[in-house]
């Protein structure tokens, strides 16, 4: 009998361990300082590891939300609003062209390696970036770039297009200017983008930033480490190590220029899995995370110990209406398709109380947005009218497109707003045939071939708060996605584009929002809010529509 | 010995060219590739084309097979990963370590938990133990591994509060990571608090992917002790006068662990093959979901070499098995 018995003991020897190491769970614990005023660590789940710390080369939301601490932009934006304000710029001057745009710099300020910030500084980033060579020009490296700017100096595919951005120059210490080859109202708005932040010039150079090796099988793969151990940039913290897989640490910059920092140390960890983000929560073994599923709200606003902050929608949720499929190239159809969506069911069954219905392609917070624009409130026996009058049989019969195994912020369950919409559609006059493809690379794939049928349920998160990063970016030129070429829209939305004064801007844009709701290649059915969820003594997180918040207004523990 | 060692090491060669030319053809049949998954809602036809020059994949197939090749035998690079732009090999450096110590951890408590269950179980053959393990066989074997991890989480930590619930180590504490193998490095570190949260950390993935193992481990060690308890040198054993506990250890016990052995061994290559569920519940960053999150994103340089290295890792691994039999059991090495 001696093996079992010394099985029993050490199965009891490690209960015992257990239960005494397990009284203090203060090693998981990240705790406030005296009274919450200031100090403390905060640790904060991200979905995954971050890309690289290097604004220009990526456009994942991981790298992005680090990036957002260490680093400023000339423009930005007011904490929890899409409204513009002076950040490492106090001032700015457009000239009437909207051509050249002259930047007053704040004074004072120093990088993280004790450099000056000044206007060479800042063209010194700018030119880094228009001259991007190689692999650098590749939409999976400067997405952000390309889609503003367009090209570079030298474009090395002909699938890039002549760059809009012109020169920088350094009159002065604290003047900047920046000229622009064509008229753009949106650079202001566009500015505010943690691409075009602003880096200490000494340690992209010192530590190589653009340095890669280039293989045809391979890709590209950076060599110098200024995005990986020393993103060195203005903002109120700093870098301190990375782990990949394990944790990214960043410290408090003592010598910001602005309001100090709370806490003295912020700590990203990745976690994929959203469930498993819940119970670290729960756990306090994070104190803060972002992208709460819907059926995970109720759960933690039920808990005391924890709270939801939402993030104001800046997104669409919309069905593509592709007028290269037949009979969707009649208006009378797609205003029967649009008549025949029961919207609201949608947004009040499947968003978890975070959703609303939207009337238009832009969310809004946005400017341009257009109060009076035709509504579409669910009306079967309209839909029926309008498919007859267009000369069709009923049912009418389509193919319609949702993806799997993913969940967006705009649409956290595909399948059931699929559902729903269909069996809408249904009772409308059409019938539905559904096809379904994973989310990527599959059905995203077919969406921008168009080849996901008549219609397909897809969206779209703001870069950036300004009109022409919604419809601009959907509706201005040709898409094999929507299929239409509409002279008129195109360049409603190019005027748009160059109007430099506000005031026009604003008209002309809500006009472009009139005429697409009437024109109908789309229609949109949601804006979500996103949710966040952090423990209930965190305090200060404020939430941006575009995703710029930061840690430093952040602190623990309440005082009790 | 030797001859078969070097005969089995041999065989590797075709079987990973094999592999490699099979992975490749796989992975490229699948529709779609990493421009979506790097531009997702940003997708645009001119972006597309841009992305798939960049990384060659507008050449015909046996140019980008032989680049691959190339790239891989010749240079002995395994490549950069298309998401993260890091060499492969540097992922791997710390991937797998992480699933290294996670198998190793599974497979103790399958072994230290099952081995004696199953033992004790053939011992008290028909009695209320056996019935009881055979009962938290069919458990082990039937929970899900997703809803076993999550409710040892809900149990150990939230609710009780002894253990974390994700990652390999408290974010408070540091320590240089030579290996990677955390708890190794705590001890070099020399610092018992760290080890004692790695371990912590430790538990309850181990018990969630171990549980499968353990029912295994557990029934084949009672069927094979049963086996061997009827044999005639057990009987001759006994009636030599040998006392029971010198029958059980040097007889019974020892013939029986030849096929454990096997068994352990095949779990052992078959966990470092990466435990998606468990990694993923747990956020430990193994090899499973480096994986399956390359396979969403056609990731095709980490989905050719991780594959490439995980076959390698499994032959392996059988290699050791078999050389281990024939260790154990004489009458093998000798033929």
């Amino acid at each position: 009998m001696g093996k079992s018995r010394w099985l029993l003991l050490l199965v009891a020897a490690l209960a015992l361990a257990l239960g005494g190491c397990g009284g203090d769970d203060g090693d998981d614990e990240a705790g406030g300082g005296d009274g919450g005023e200031s100090g403390g660590t905060l640790v904060f789940a991200g979905a995954s590891d971050p890309v690289a710390l290097d604004g220009a080369l990526v456009s994942d939301g991981e790298s992005i939300r680090v990036i957002t601490q260490l680093f400023e932009t000339l423009i930005g934006l007011k904490p929890g609003t899409t409204e513009l304000e002076p950040a490492l710029a106090t001032e700015w001057e457009v000239n009437d062209d909207a051509t050249v745009f002259t930047f007053t710099l704040r004074e004072g300020v120093k990088f993280h390696d004790g450099t000056d910030f000044n206007a060479e500084a800042v063209c010194f980033n700018f030119d880094r970036w228009y001259n991007f060579k190689g692999p650098l020009q590749n939409p999976s490296a400067s997405y952000y770039w390309q889609s503003f700017f367009g090209g570079f100096a030298k474009n090395e595919s002909e699938d890039l297009s002549p760059s809009l951005f012109k020169s920088c120059e350094a009159q002065d210490d604290t003047t900047a200017v920046l000229t622009l080859t064509k008229p753009s109202a949106s650079m202001l708005g566009a500015l505010t983008q943690q691409a075009f932040s602003i880096a200490s010039p000494k340690a992209l150079e010192e530590f190589e930033a653009d340095a890669g090796t280039v293989d045809e099988e391979t890709g590209f793969k950076p060599t110098g480490t200024f995005g990986t151990e020393h993103p060195i940039g203005t903002g109120p913290f700093k870098f301190e190590s990375w782990t990949r897989g394990d944790r990214l640490v960043l410290s408090r910059y003592d010598d910001y220029w602005g309001e100090k920092a709370k806490l003295d140390e912020v700590i990203i960890r990745p976690i994929g899995d959203n469930a498993a983000r819940l119970q670290a929560l729960q756990n306090d073994e994070i104190q803060g995370y972002d992208l709460v599923e819907p059926q995970d709200v109720p759960t933690i606003e039920g808990d005391e110990n924890l709270k939801i902050i939402e993030r104001p929608a800046f997104n669409v949720a919309y069905v593509t209406i592709n007028q290269a499929q037949k009979p969707m190239d009649k208006l009378e159809v797609r205003q029967a398709v649009a008549y025949g969506l029961d919207r609201e069911a949608v947004v009040n069954n499947f968003y978890g109380g975070r959703g609303v219905v939207a009337t238009q392609m832009m969310p809004p917070e946005v400017m341009g947005y257009a109060d009076d624009v035709t509504e579409y409130t669910y009306d079967p026996e309209k839909s029926k009218e309008l498919l007859q009058k267009a000369g069709l049989t009923l049912p009418v019969p389509i193919d319609f497109w949702y993806p799997t195994d993913v969940s967006r912020p705009y649409m956290p369950d595909p399948k059931r707003n699929f559902e729903a919409l269909a069996a809408s559609l249904n009772k409308a006059g059409f019938k539905v045939t559904a096809h379904s493809a994973p989310w990527s690379p599959d059905y995203l794939g077919r969406v921008d071939e168009g080849t996901a049928g008549h219609l397909n349920l897809i969206g779209w998160t703001g870069d950036f708060a300004d009109p022409d990063n919604f419809i601009g970016v959907f509706f201005q030129s040709f898409s094999p996605q929507f299929g239409f070429r509409n002279p008129e829209l195109f360049n409603l939305l190019d005027q748009g584009e160059a109007e430099a004064d506000e005031a026009k801007r604003e008209e002309i844009y809500q006009q472009a929002n009139r005429l697409i709701m009437d024109f109908l290649p789309a229609v949109p059915y949601a804006h979500s809010k996103p949710a966040l969820g952090f423990r209930a003594d965190v305090d200060g997180y404020i939430a941006s529509p575009t995703t710029n918040e930061s840690f430093a207004t952040v602190s623990i523990g309440g005082g009790e | 010995m030797l001859r078969f060692v070097i005969r089995r090491l041999l065989l590797l060669v075709p079987i990973l060219l094999g592999l490699s030319i099979l992975v490749f053809a796989w992975i490229r049949a699948l529709p779609g590739g990493p421009a979506e998954a790097l531009l997702g809602e940003r997708l645009t036809p001119e972006s597309r084309a841009q992305v798939e020059e960049q990384y060659g994949l507008n050449d015909p197939v046996y140019v980008q097979y032989w680049r691959y090749f190339k790239t891989t035998v010749v240079d002995r690079d395994l490549g950069t990963s298309i998401t993260t732009r890091r060499a492969i090999s540097d992922e791997l450096k710390e991937r797998f370590p992480a699933t290294i110590e996670l198998a190793v951890g599974a497979m103790l408590f399958a072994m230290t938990v099952g081995i004696p269950l199953g033992y004790f179980a053939a011992k008290k053959y028909g009695g209320t133990f056996d019935h009881a393990s055979l009962l938290i066989s069919l458990l082990g074997v039937s929970i899900p591994i997703f809803f076993l991890a999550i409710l040892l989480k809900y149990i150990f930590a939230i609710k009780l509060g002894l253990l974390p619930t994700v990652g390999r180590q408290s974010v408070l504490i540091d320590t240089p990571h030579p290996t990677n193998f955390y708890i190794l490095d705590a001890i070099l570190a020399g610092d018992p608090e760290a080890l004692w949260d790695c371990i912590k950390h430790l538990i309850l993935p181990a018990i969630a992917l171990g549980s499968i193992p353990l029912a295994i481990v557990a029934r084949i060690t009672r069927a094979a002790t049963l086996d061997v308890q009827n044999e005639d040198y057990v009987r001759t054993a006994r009636a030599k006068g040998l006392s029971p506990r010198a029958v059980d250890l040097r007889h019974i016990f020892r013939n029986a662990m030849l096929p454990i052995a096997t068994i352990v061994g095949l779990q052992t290559g078959l966990l470092l093959s990466g435990a998606v569920l468990t990694e993923t519940v747990f956020a430990w960053p193994g090899i499973g979901t480096w994986l399956v999150e390359a396979i969403d994103n056609r990731n095709y340089p980490v989905l050719q070499g991780g594959i490439l290295f995980i076959s390698l890792v499994f032959v392996l691994v059988n290699l050791i098995v078999d050389v281990s039999y024939a260790l154990i059991n004489p009458r093998i090495r000798v033929s």
